[in-house]
C-alpha cells in the first residue's frame, strides 16, 4: 500500500484519488512473509487503458527479500472514474 | 496447529458462512494501518461531491475481511497462497453505531496438484454481491 501510494500520488500520471476506487486485486504469495524479514517492493505501471468513461490502471508491486527470492506477487487494477456519468 | 488434511476436502464442500459487521470507526482504523487515506473512505461531504451515496469501505478492507471464512475454518493464514477479488460494488458505510454488515460464504470449488484448493468466496451486503471472481488458493497437508 505505501508502495502503491507512488503511483496515485504520481505528479505526472495525476490521478484525481477522489475519482479513484479499486477494481480488482489479486495475491500470489510464493512464500509466507515472517516477522523480521526485510523486504522491498518495486512498483511498476502495466497498463492503461479507457472503458466506458473510467481510466482502468493495472499496477503490478513485486516484493522481494533482500537476498533477491521473490516473496509476493500483487496486482491492483485501480479504477478512474471518469466525470462524465455520476452513479 | 495440525494443517487440515487434503483428504478432508472435496469438490462442494461449504464452509461456516460468517456475517462481518463494517463501522466508520473500522474505515478510520484501516486507514491508518493501510496508510490509504482516500477521503471518499472517511469524509461524507467530499463522497457525496464525487457521487457517492455515502463514505465506502476500502476494497482491501472488505477483501481481508472476508477471507476470515477461509482462514477461521483452515486455521493457518499463512496457507492462503494466492487470493483474488473484484470489488464490483461499493460498500456505503452509514454513520450509525451499527454500521453495516456482509455475508459471507465459501465452497471448495477446485483440487489441485500439491494438496491445493481454490475456495470461492462469495460476499452479499444489502442482498446484492459485492465482489466478484473471488477465489482463495490454499495448502493442505497431504
Amino acid at each position: 500500500m505505501q508502495a502503491g501510494g507512488q503511483v496515485v500520488h504520481d505528479p505526472e500520471l495525476a490521478l484525481d484519488y477522489t475519482r479513484v476506487v479499486h477494481g480488482e486485486q489479486r495475491f500470489v504469495q510464493h512464500r509466507p512473509i515472517f516477522a523480521g524479514d526485510e523486504i522491498t517492493s518495486t512498483v511498476s505501471v502495466d497498463s492503461i487503458r479507457s472503458a466506458a468513461g473510467n481510466d482502468m490502471i493495472t499496477v503490478k508491486t513485486e516484493v522481494h527479500a533482500t537476498d533477491g527470492e521473490l516473496v509476493s506477487t500483487v496486482y491492483s487494477l485501480l479504477v478512474a472514474r471518469g466525470v462524465g456519468e455520476e452513479s | 496447529m495440525t494443517l487440515m488434511s487434503v483428504t478432508q476436502v472435496h469438490v462442494g464442500l461449504e464452509l461456516p458462512t460468517q456475517e462481518f459487521t463494517i463501522t466508520r470507526a473500522a474505515l478510520i482504523r484501516y486507514a491508518g494501518a493501510s496508510g490509504d487515506f482516500n477521503i471518499i473512505h472517511w469524509n461524507e461531504r467530499v463522497a457525496q461531491e464525487v457521487g457517492l451515496p455515502t463514505v465506502i469501505a476500502h476494497g482491501m478492507l472488505t477483501m481481508g475481511t472476508v477471507i476470515r471464512v477461509v482462514t477461521d475454518w483452515l486455521g493457518d493464514p499463512g496457507k492462503v497462497i494466492e487470493y483474488s477479488a473484484r470489488f464490483t460494488r461499493p460498500i456505503p458505510v452509514p454513520d450509525t453505531d451499527e454500521g453495516t454488515s456482509i455475508k459471507v460464504s465459501a465452497k471448495v470449488t477446485e483440487l489441485l496438484e500439491n494438496n491445493q484448493a481454490v475456495i470461492s468466496i462469495s460476499a452479499i451486503h444489502n442482498e446484492v454481491t459485492v465482489l466478484a471472481k473471488t477465489a482463495a488458493t490454499v495448502q493442505f497437508a497431504p
